[in-house]
């Protein structure tokens, strides 16, 4: 398993680099560079090649990229050309609030999407796999951010209720942060369980569907051990696959919701870093979130070993 | 292979299928007849704010425009994004996909590697990060989200191939000496067409979806331009006020991506009747 995970991790070095020549090279490809940019109706040739020199901006592209590397393979991601500030402690200040939202997401929709699949594929063609099959298909079709806008809608109409948008963080006031969590976190967990109750749904009636299952039953063992312990342990591995590919997707992909509630997360961090041409915010968080998502990936691919013992990557 | 006649004829039988094919056929009818179902220019001005009345069926947003009309050019945009954007990408994932499955070493270890860097990504913030570099408005977004899509369908199509090459029939037209462009153009590729076909009618609502993601976050179809999404951005600050200038838009976002999903589903059954559960 030590091997296996070492080596996996060494094949990700390639990607990695891969990631972050290319973020490097297309973000000075975007239209109007982070001099012209910040100057704004101000720019000159003369006040922009100063903004330039002062932010290394006119070393050729290679030197600026192994400065940055090396930096990073340090653990110094830079500055940000915007405000000044050291970009790692932000990021992982940022990454706290954007896992905390991801995690609690994916705790409500495991909430209901894992029941409400397992009694869909039991009660097959009945009155409520029939519900649970529309409640899913709505639940893949409605985008979190059309949700929140309904959510956020209803709620102001009909309690005259808006959500908080001074963000507070988990350690600093817990209470007040789950009461600003709360909401985006229903919303995204609900956007989510649509996929997951489809995708629990299909793989438990497919397992019910195996020999083994007829012989547990055979033996006498009640309906709900054969779920839980037989059934559901087998049918464990596609859920995960796609429980794993979506949490990996919203650790940096929840910039939507992130901005509609107004939550500090890494999404928002990256999108801003863009709009304000700020390299070295940008290059940093994409790198960290591509990173994190491969890692998302890893783990998952190492559950499956502890889910399905027959799975074994010695 | 299936007949496209065929396939229609067991779409049809099946209610979703059913339901799906009747929905996007009014969605084109929507898209193609905008200009003459409109009763308003997308972007004449009048009153604002005006509550939904039979004189604007869906009211009016904060520049008096009439939402029932921009709704319905927006339909045109996101089904003309939609579509090109869906036909970038599996054009190109197609075309990578059957050459890396097809000769593998070093071909496939260099595609899936530049495949996995596009993977790496959550498809939002690439989408977000390509339109920055290419620019704002219709043709960007497309390219965009059409680049957004490549690597699935490179994937779909490579382990398609992968496993027609295993297949005798292709085996005994490598013996022959059958050259390597009519093996894949011939023999393989009706072997993808079945989950690619699947694959892009998904990717359709994928792709109308992100199309109104990037435009609500102000990086995609900017306004005058109808679009779905940034029809939602600019309502946002109004919302209390004036909530259907909001709840449209919303609503047809909702139902278009509802009504590809339903005939996504519908087609996977028919094409893939193994994947049925």
């Amino acid at each position: 398993m030590r091997n296996y995970i070492i080596r996996r991790l060494l094949q990700l070095l390639p990607v990695l680099l891969g990631i972050s020549i290319v973020i490097f090279a297309v973000l000075r490809l975007i239209p109007g560079g982070f001099a012209s940019g910040m100057l704004g109706i101000d720019a000159t040739p003369e006040l922009i090649a100063q903004v330039e020199a002062r932010y290394g901006l006119d070393q050729p592209a290679v030197t600026q990229y192994l400065r940055w590397m090396g930096g990073v393979l340090r653990g110094d991601f830079g500055q940000s050309f915007r405000s000044g500030a050291a970009i790692l402690p932000e990021m992982l200040d940022r990454f706290g609030a954007t896992a905390e939202l991801t995690i609690l997401a994916a705790l409500i929709s495991w909430c209901i999407a894992l029941p409400l699949g397992i009694l869909a594929a039991v009660k097959r063609n009945s009155m409520v796999d029939r519900v649970v099959r529309v409640a899913a298909l709505l639940g893949v079709s409605i985008p979190g951010f059309a949700l929140s806008i309904l959510v956020i809608l209803l709620l102001s109409m009909v309690f005259n209720y808006y959500p908080p948008l001074d963000y507070v963080g988990f350690f600093a006031d817990p209470v007040k942060n789950l009461e600003i969590m709360a909401l985006p976190a229903l919303i995204l967990g609900a956007s989510m369980s649509g996929s997951v109750m489809r995708m629990t749904r299909s793989s438990v009636l497919e397992i019910f569907r195996q020999d083994f299952v007829k012989t547990v039953r055979a033996k006498g063992a009640s309906e709900g051990v054969t779920i839980v312990r037989h059934v559901l342990r087998n049918a464990l591995i596609p859920i995960v696959t796609l429980v794993g590919m979506q949490i990996g997707s919203l650790l940096g992909g929840a910039v939507v919701i992130e901005q509609i509630f107004s939550l500090p997360g890494l999404g928002l961090m990256t999108l801003t870093g863009i709009n304000n041409r700020d390299y070295p915010v940008v290059q940093g968080c994409v790198l960290f979130i591509a990173f994190i998502y491969v890692l998302v990936n890893l783990i998952v691919d190492l559950l499956y070993a502890y889910i399905d013992p027959r799975i074994s990557y010695d | 292979m299936r007949s496209l006649v065929s396939t229609l004829r067991d779409l049809w039988k099946d209610p979703m299928g059913r339901i799906g094919i009747i929905g996007i056929f009014l969605l084109i009818f929507m898209a193609v007849f905008a200009g003459q179902l409109a009763p308003y220019p997308y972007d004449g001005i009048g009153m604002k704010f005006q509550p939904p009345s039979a004189e604007h069926l869906f009211g009016t947003d904060k520049f008096g425009r009439d939402v029932f009309s921009r709704v319905l050019y927006g339909a045109g945009v996101s089904l003309e994004v939609g579509i090109i954007a869906v036909g970038i990408g599996a054009g190109f994932g197609y075309l990578l996909g059957l050459v890396a499955g097809y000769f593998e070493g070093w071909t496939d270890r260099v595609i899936m590697c530049l495949m996995d860097i596009l993977f790496a990504f959550p498809s939002i913030l690439l989408a977000i990060f390509i339109s920055a570099v290419l620019g704002k408005g219709i043709g960007p977004t497309m390219v965009a989200i059409g680049i957004v899509n490549i690597p699935v369908f490179c994937r779909t199509v490579r382990a398609a191939v992968i496993s027609a090459k295993g297949l005798e029939y292709v085996k005994n037209a490598q013996s022959v000496g059958v050259r390597t462009w009519p093996i894949l153009v011939r023999h393989i590729s009706p072997n993808v067409v079945a989950p690619f076909t699947v694959q892009a009618t998904l990717a359709l609502s994928g792709a109308i979806l992100t199309e109104a993601t990037l435009s609500f976050l102000g990086m995609g179809i900017q306004p005058p331009d109808p679009s779905w999404g940034s029809m939602l951005a600019e309502a946002r600050a109004n919302m209390a006020r004036s909530p259907w200038t909001a709840l449209f838009p919303l609503l047809f976002i909702v139902v278009t991506i509802l009504v590809f999903n339903i005939l996504g589903d519908a087609l996977r059954d028919v094409l893939d009747p193994k994947l049925k559960v």
